[in-house]
């Protein structure tokens, strides 16, 4: 083997941040499996990543021995489980770089936290005088009152989860549900952003990455536009948070969302990330103990936030085992992950083109687009490509990966996707280059 | 797992070269003719099944769709197996096939109940598939319901 030295003044390899991919894939158990008598090879982390011992050691740890209920104990246990819990949220503030930790909010999932986001301006449009809703010693928010003529602006590209909640306010609400297309490439359309954001655009709520087209929007000219005209802006992280460095005040988004089994972290637990002023003028959703300030038998008081919307006894170990997965996230280091990616994108990018009759969905090129790969094979059905790939071994995610819009827009009922994650290897890939061949010989 | 005994070469050459699809209107006037349209939720699959029947014998069974190997050879396979059948006998094979679909692998098929059928006997060995094989079959026994005839097995739980 030759080696080329790089002119210096040059990029150099070194130049990037990089980790060693089989000392990562020691730290997660499942990776040993076998699948139908094959390594396996996983493709699927779009759909949930797997999880390093550190997090699953934490999960236990806690069970057995800090083990208690937040927030309302004097006793030992109950401060170490509510420093436990409380120091994820610090933990997940700063890997998101929040500039405070009371501005996150602990959910079950991202469609929890985009949920909570509609219902709070549901709450706030239900009744003019509805102040008993507002937070303590507030008028309701304007910015949160929805009725006919107000707008909501989402995109032909959204999963399922922020596409529902806001048909379902706008019906409760007369407000018009809006959206931005999607190109031929793959991209967000932004040619009618002047018309489609206008004042009477309430909030714009838009997916940082396609989970099924593998496009990262550029947001920095919608931002400018909702600021523009006054409106809120939510942008669902749920595919960026695990695989890029995401800072929200760079964003300069009002709220994120993002799920913590995506990111090493276990289910049922994700975060609404808010600007501190929002969410303290943001009406409560959910009723109960632990979001409170007073209760009588005719009226209550709402606690600040986060406790304001995080009702009864929260997802506690899953709270602090995802602040692990952060920590284990955080020593790998998220540049260095995300550039692991980009070189495994631009080598599955190639593989695939190179198999005859594939159609990828989405920006063909590693740029601007995450390791999330949607394709057709001929016209074998994403199912049985899914079913010969899962008998050599490879998982992948067959179907309409929850985004049936998309679908639509590209013309097919469904579509085989294949996703990347910091353990994701080269060989993987080949693997499921060599895999899809073997499904032309059944189908051909 | 075998993936020859779930892509059985019936099952794909049924797949291939469907047999009787695309829908037709009734040949004879006086028979009622109703349709159902199914859709898998989880992998978009779909499939219209048009039953025409004068109450007595299934004179037509027509189908359009589009779906994965196994829920397009499915419906190719129940069109040869009930078209022309009397409607008692059609929902015998029909019930024989919900039971093989509903087996988990361990029900042995009767050949001469099931013709082709018996090809999906390994497709019941697939709980993520048997709904795609069960799909066209649904959809049949919603459009004959609405065509006024009979009403056979329950769907089963996969």
């Amino acid at each position: 083997m030759t080696s080329i030295a790089i002119p210096t003044g040059m990029p150099q390899y070194d130049d990037v941040p990089r980790f060693d991919v089989a000392r990562v894939r020691a730290d997660f158990p499942i990776l040993d499996r076998e699948i139908n008598g094959h390594p396996l090879v996983y493709l699927d982390s779009a759909n949930t990543s797997h999880k390093p011992r550190a997090v699953l050691d934490v999960l236990g740890e806690h069970y057995a021995r800090h083990n208690a209920n937040v927030s309302r104990s004097v006793h030992t246990l109950g401060t170490e489980a509510t420093e436990a819990y409380e120091g994820a949220r610090a933990k997940i503030a700063a890997f998101i770089n929040a500039p405070s930790a009371d501005e996150v909010v602990f959910t079950k999932n991202s469609t929890e936290a985009i949920n909570l986001v509609a219902y709070a301006f549901s709450n706030a449009s239900l009744r003019p005088d509805a102040s008993v809703l507002a937070a303590p010693s507030r008028e309701t928010d304007e910015r949160f009152r929805l009725g006919p003529g107000d707008e909501v602006v989402i995109s032909e590209m959204e999963h399922h989860s922020n596409i529902v909640p806001w048909q379902l306010l706008c019906e409760r609400t007369g407000a018009t549900l809006r959206w931005f297309p999607v190109t031929d490439g793959g991209r967000l359309d932004e040619s009618g952003l002047d018309d489609l954001v206008t004042e009477r655009t309430k909030i714009v709520s838009l997916v940082h990455m396609s989970n099924i087209l593998g496009t990262i929007n550029a947001t920095s000219r919608i931002t400018a536009r909702v600021r523009e005209v006054g409106a809120l802006l939510l942008l669902d992280c749920s595919q960026s948070v695990p695989h890029l460095p995401i800072d929200v005040v760079d964003l300069d988004a009002d709220y994120i969302v993002f799920t913590g089994h995506k990111m090493c972290g276990p289910t049922g637990i994700g975060v609404l990330w808010g600007r501190g002023e929002l969410l303290a003028a943001m009406p409560p959703v959910f009723g109960g103990g632990s979001m409170i300030e007073t209760v009588t038998m005719a009226r209550s008081t709402f606690a600040a936030p986060p406790a304001r919307f995080e009702a009864g006894t929260p997802p506690i170990a899953e709270a602090v085992a995802l602040g692990a997965a952060v920590d284990y996230l955080t020593g790998i280091g998220m540049p260095a992950i995300q550039w692991h990616e980009k070189e495994l994108t631009a080598y599955a990018l190639d593989a695939l083109g190179s198999v005859r009759d594939l159609r990828i969905f989405g920006p063909t090129v590693p740029v601007g687009r995450g390791g999330t790969i949607s394709f057709a094979l001929g016209d074998v059905h994403p199912h049985d490509v899914g079913q010969v790939l899962d008998s050599l071994g490879v998982q992948v995610r067959v179907g309409h990966h929850c985004a049936k819009p998309v679908c639509s827009r590209f013309g097919v009922p469904a579509t085989t996707r294949a996703s990347f994650y910091l353990y994701t290897t080269t060989e993987e890939i080949d693997a499921l280059v060599a895999g899809l061949e073997q499904v032309r010989k059944v189908f051909d | 797992m075998q993936l020859d005994q779930l892509y059985q070469e019936i099952i794909l050459d049924h797949y291939k070269h469907p047999h009787g699809r695309g829908l037709r209107d009734a040949e004879d006037l006086g028979d009622q003719v109703a349709e159902a349209h199914h859709v898998n939720p989880t992998c978009g699959d779909e499939v219209t099944v048009r039953v025409a029947t004068d109450g007595a014998v299934l004179h037509d069974i027509s189908y359009d769709g589009m779906g994965c190997s196994i829920s397009q050879a499915s419906a190719s396979v129940l069109h040869e197996l009930l078209r022309g059948r009397g409607t008692g006998e059609a929902f015998a094979v029909h019930e024989a096939f919900v039971e093989l679909m509903s087996g988990r692998g361990q029900v042995t098929p009767d050949e001469d109940v099931l013709g082709d059928g018996v090809a999906f006997a390994g497709v019941a060995r697939y709980p993520a598939r048997v709904k795609c094989a069960l799909l066209p079959w649904m959809a049949f026994k919603d459009a004959a319901a609405r065509a006024g005839v009979g009403v056979s097995p329950e769907e089963v739980k996969a």
